[in-house]
């Protein structure tokens, strides 16, 4: 087992499986988005308070779950990287965080255009909107710290003691709204409860939901690609890839 | 492999103490991570008498007065409710039955709002649904 997985998460192994991997995320994301919006914004019904208006929870939602898992997937290949040393989990770590910032920055964004119309402000310090940016924060942070250093050994071991250090911020965001008055309302969407009563809204809830997720798979594998040829740009099989790409 | 288990131990003893950090921090400052206070905290008194704070809670059926852009309406949490008095705009999800949060301090028991937000519940359903909600609960 622990063999198979050092092969795997050999480099070189990486870069020529995860080719054809792209396109198990890139086209069933591109299917889910198309039949995710035309549900969105046709299929599923006007909401008795808000109008037309909470259509856009079909993109805040997603993104703001996605800025946590996508931080979870950081944190964790950063602790894998530290404790056995697999270079390969550093590489997903590094090029997950700016997905990452982007998600939690479109969550933010359109929580505020959410919020301007709905609550009468684009913002206010309670604690669901407070900590959300906190984990805005953390990603620059682990951005910054990552290139900071100019031995990338030493930049992906502090980077990755931060990304761990940040972790107790995701049960924060997702209590907040449970353990403090907050003008943020409660999930919609949890593992005992959905308070989503409309089938349609809740489908393409979901569907925007998986959509962001295959996004996601795409997107890292892509930059992950490269970053492993940059990271391996000395070693044998790079400069044979390089070749046969001239 | 002793090395390895050292280094598990390390990164479990950083998630423990942060973790550990972080509640204590935030227990100590849990009074002001309430973004708003019931009618209940601020009839127990816990509103601070000094600067402005936040009322927050429903806005009590047939309550609502209008004079002009002057508005006055009751917010309870169904156990104590305060008179609130506010003059500007009011954003789209005003309305009675609807959870309200305000800033500003007591005068002589009205409380006096500079700032009223509208704060939405986590449900959400189309019209119709809503209708037959409404009516198995009059039914009641």
């Amino acid at each position: 087992m622990w063999k198979w997985i050092q092969t795997f998460a050999s480099p070189k192994n990486f870069y020529q499986i995860s080719q054809k991997i792209i396109l198990w995320f890139l086209i069933p994301f591109i299917v889910l988005i198309l039949i995710g919006l035309y549900w969105g914004l046709i299929v599923a019904p006007t909401d008795y308070q808000q109008g037309e208006s909470y259509r856009i929870m079909f993109i805040h939602v997603p993104a703001a779950w996605m800025s946590m898992f996508v931080y979870l997937v950081l944190a964790i290949s950063g602790g894998i990287g530290l404790i056995w040393r697999i270079k390969l989990a550093y590489v997903i770590a590094k090029v997950s965080a700016p997905i990452g910032a982007a998600f939690t920055f479109l969550a933010l964004i359109t929580g505020a255009v959410w919020g301007k119309p709905m609550w009468g402000t684009w913002w206010v310090w309670d604690a669901r909107l407070t900590s959300e940016l906190i984990l805005l924060f953390l990603y620059l942070a682990y951005i910054s710290l990552n290139n900071a250093f100019d031995n990338p050994k030493t930049a992906s071991k502090a980077s990755s003691v931060l990304a761990i250090m940040g972790l107790v911020n995701l049960p924060i965001i997702h209590y907040s709204v449970k353990w403090w008055n907050t003008l943020h309302q409660s999930a919609s969407v949890s593992v005992n409860k959905v308070a989503i009563q409309d089938v349609d809204m809740l489908i393409a809830l979901l569907l925007m939901g998986m959509a962001f997720k295959f996004l996601y798979g795409a997107l890292m594998l892509m930059r992950a690609r490269d970053e492993v040829l940059v990271i391996e740009q000395n070693s044998s099989w790079v400069k044979r890839v390089i070749m046969e790409h001239r | 492999m002793r090395k390895r288990q050292n280094r598990m131990l390390l990164v479990s003893l950083l998630v423990i103490g942060v973790s550990l950090a972080s509640y204590l921090g935030l227990k100590a400052f849990n009074e002001n991570l309430l973004y708003f206070l019931s009618p209940t905290d601020v009839a127990k008194g816990r509103a601070p008498k000094d600067k402005d704070f936040r009322l927050g809670g429903m806005i009590v059926k047939d309550s609502i007065e209008h004079d002009g852009i002057k508005v006055v309406f009751d917010v309870t949490d169904y156990a104590n409710t305060f008179r609130v008095n506010y003059s500007g705009i009011l954003p789209d999800l005003f309305k009675e039955g609807q959870g309200v949060i305000t800033t500003g301090s007591l005068v002589d028991g009205v409380f006096m709002a500079t700032e009223v937000l509208a704060k939405h519940d986590e449900n959400y359903m189309p019209p119709e649904v809503a209708d037959a909600l409404e009516k198995a609960k009059n039914k009641q």
